[in-house]
């Protein structure tokens, strides 16, 4: 069984700190090159490999992350 | 008919906490106020009302013990002496800046430093004017007898809660050591948690999903914000001012001369009085029993028909400032003093009178 | 079978979603702060083990002071230091209620020495969630008694020397000496795996304090990434390689085992 997943960030609540990313074990996140309100660059999924672990929101230190994850 | 036992003062504020209703006793041994909390301990409270009595590491632990006590909109108190309260200081500050409501009592010995163990009124300028950071006040009431300090822990949480704000019973070694008869009144029980909620519904009680969550702090960064607190606050010293000065008169109807004095003070200036009468000198007494609140306006009241005023205190004339600044000019404003543990006697005051009065 | 985003960004496939006990506010640490990950991981044991009602929360002086805009319970702030004797107070008058401390290490293991030596001593059946980064944030990445040893702040501009500066206070190791403990432990939140075990020592913890058993104490080794002067993720590998020889990750004592 595998599962495919997404995650939805709260751009302006982001702070760009970059910890999702260092935590995401398929790559799946990126700073954007836009920023928010406050000027942080914030995250931002990339590509199609999120398998929705929610490795990236449980570390967030802002909780802006909200995880999706279905069965395939 | 109610009952009267033979007991210390700083028994008297122990038995009297029990009596009437307090939830938390937390404290430090020092002397001379040990009793209060060796009378709690041997009476076993949290065996029949449930109070609460801890003996904190330190002063600091104390008051800080009951800053968290008082959040939950418990009736709780402490009591140390002067080298204690200076420790306490800091979290009196908090517990004014925070609104909340408790009972300190100060049994005064002399100082500065660790000073002496023996009974003074040097306090209060640290109590009276503050004592913390900040623009604050402490209710301050002044107990000059046992039956006061048993009286005076129930008023003093009727005051806290009135205007959540820390009352200090400013005592002294005199008046802790003290053996008097003590009138006791009917028990009053302990607050239920319904009560609580009626009597303090700000409190930290644990937050249900029907209202917003309670924060008890004293922190505010913006300028604007702290600024509106301090005029709340303000606003709340005006009403105390107000509403609850409390004071004593002995004999000051006719009087040409008037002792100002609190505390044991009042005690053996109403001697004074009475030997000054007996020679034939219209003498009179005003005791102070809200320290804060002053009586400054019976204070210039009586300043109109005096030909002068005395400030009678254990200490090097602290009183004495805000006597002068009430009575304004009126009349000559003398003050007599001791310390380090010695008391006045009558006769040395009588004395010290007649020289300032050019009547020797 | 291929699935587009949109198609998985629905309600009913959520599995991590931000929990409803943090409130809206935006919180004013720096960007990857430990703080905000274990003010979540708090928030979900209170929500999970359905306690908000029971729940009292005291907040330190230092980075948290602010801790009550964040998490919807009923909050004490406490003067710097003081928080294990509110705690104590809170918790012997309102027995049936979890009673939590939340303090840096400048709040609990420099100027509040006092105040958790005897709540531990004591025993008082009380949590304390401990933040351990070796450096005071708020005031603006000074020396703390966490400090590791040749550690720049801004008070030991060359390195913490003991000759100077003494040495690292290791506050977890000596309360377990004392028997009113019952429960210690010293946790991370860098990783996700690290986040989910701090969250169940945290849960322990809590459940500890309602068996009267004594004080449960969580040490979370942390990273002030603008103290050290580093990026977030740089910090927690610093953290790692650094923090974690002198401040080693586990449980130090648990009176039920």
């Amino acid at each position: 069984m595998a599962f495919k997943g997404a995650i939805e960030v709260d751009t302006q609540k982001c702070k760009g700190c970059s910890v999702c990313i260092a935590n995401c074990p398929t790559d799946s996140i990126r700073l954007s090159d836009k920023v928010n309100s406050k000027g942080y660059h914030y995250a931002e999924m990339t590509g199609d490999a999120c398998i929705g672990c929610s490795n990236c929101a449980t570390v967030c230190p802002d909780s802006v992350i909200t995880v999706y994850r279905v069965k395939i | 008919m109610a009952e009267k036992i033979l007991m210390k003062g700083n028994e008297a504020i122990a038995i009297s906490a029990i009596r009437n209703g307090v939830d938390g006793y937390f404290g430090y041994p020092i002397t001379p106020q040990s009793e209060v909390m060796e009378t709690l301990m041997k009476e076993k409270p949290w065996e029949t009302t449930g109070m609460v009595v801890l003996q904190a590491e330190s002063e600091t632990s104390s008051i800080n013990m009951l800053y968290g006590g008082a959040s939950c909109g418990k009736k709780v108190m402490t009591s140390s002496s002067s080298p204690g309260v200076s420790l306490m200081c800091e979290g009196i500050s908090y517990i004014a800046g925070a609104e909340l409501p408790c009972v300190v009592v100060d049994v005064m010995r002399g100082g500065p430093g660790l000073g002496t163990i023996q009974p003074s009124q040097s306090d209060y300028n640290q109590i009276v004017k503050g004592g913390g950071h900040g623009d604050y006040h402490n209710i301050v009431i002044a107990p000059a007898s046992a039956q006061d300090m048993y009286d005076f822990v129930d008023w003093g949480f009727e005051l806290a809660f009135k205007y959540r704000n820390p009352v200090v019973v400013l005592a002294d070694g005199i008046i802790g050591q003290m053996m008097e008869k003590v009138e006791m009144h009917p028990m009053k029980p302990r607050r239920t948690a319904e009560e609580i909620l009626r009597d303090a519904p700000w409190a930290v009680t644990g937050k249900p999903a029907s209202r917003e969550r309670h924060i008890i702090t004293s922190l505010s960064l913006d300028a604007d914000i702290q600024e509106q607190f301090n005029i709340k606050l303000k606003e709340k010293y005006a009403m105390i001012e107000a509403n609850e000065v409390r004071f004593s008169e002995y004999m000051t109807g006719d009087a040409e001369y008037i002792f100002v004095a609190f505390g044991c003070s009042s005690r053996i200036c109403e001697a004074v009085v009475d030997e000054l009468r007996a020679e034939g000198i219209k003498a009179g007494l005003l005791r102070p029993i809200t320290l804060y609140p002053f009586p400054s306006g019976e204070i210039a009241r009586l300043a109109a028909q005096a030909k002068s005023m005395m400030s009678i205190e254990l200490n090097l004339g602290q009183m004495v400032h805000d006597v002068r600044l009430a009575v304004n000019g009126a009349c000559p404003v003398g003050f007599y003093g001791r310390q380090g543990g010695n008391i006045y006697t009558p006769e040395e005051i009588v004395a010290e009178f007649k020289k300032f009065n050019g009547l020797a | 079978m291929s699935i587009s985003i949109e198609e998985i960004k629905k309600p009913e496939n959520i599995v991590y979603r931000r929990p409803a006990l943090l409130t809206d506010n935006v919180m004013h640490y720096c960007p990857g702060c430990s703080h905000g990950t274990v003010h979540k991981l708090v928030a979900e044991v209170i929500e999970e083990m359905g306690i908000q009602d029971r729940t009292i929360g005291i907040s330190p002086v230092g980075c948290s002071v602010f801790a009550y805009n964040y998490i919807d319970i009923d909050w004490e702030e406490a003067a710097h230091g003081r928080a294990p004797a509110l705690a104590t107070a809170t918790k012997r008058l309102c027995p049936d209620k979890y009673v939590f401390t939340y303090q840096g290490d400048g709040d609990l293991a420099s100027i509040g020495t006092a105040e958790i030596i005897h709540a531990c001593s004591r025993g008082e059946n009380i949590v304390v969630i401990f933040i351990n980064n070796g450096i005071y944030g708020m005031t603006g990445g000074q020396m703390a008694p966490t400090t590791l040893i040749g550690m720049k702040t801004s008070t030991t501009p060359y390195g913490r020397d003991p000759k100077l500066n003494g040495f690292p206070l290791v506050i977890a190791d000596m309360i377990s000496h004392l028997d009113g403990t019952a429960y210690i432990t010293r946790q991370s939140v860098h990783t996700a795996v690290a986040a989910r075990k701090a969250k169940s020592a945290i849960r322990k913890a809590f459940e500890y304090s309602a068996k009267g058993i004594g004080l449960s104490f969580v040490e979370i080794v942390s990273t002030c990434n603008s103290g050290w002067k580093m990026t977030p993720v740089e910090a927690n590998k610093w953290m790692v390689e650094n923090m974690f020889a002198k401040y080693p990750i586990g449980d130090i004592k648990d009176v039920l085992k």
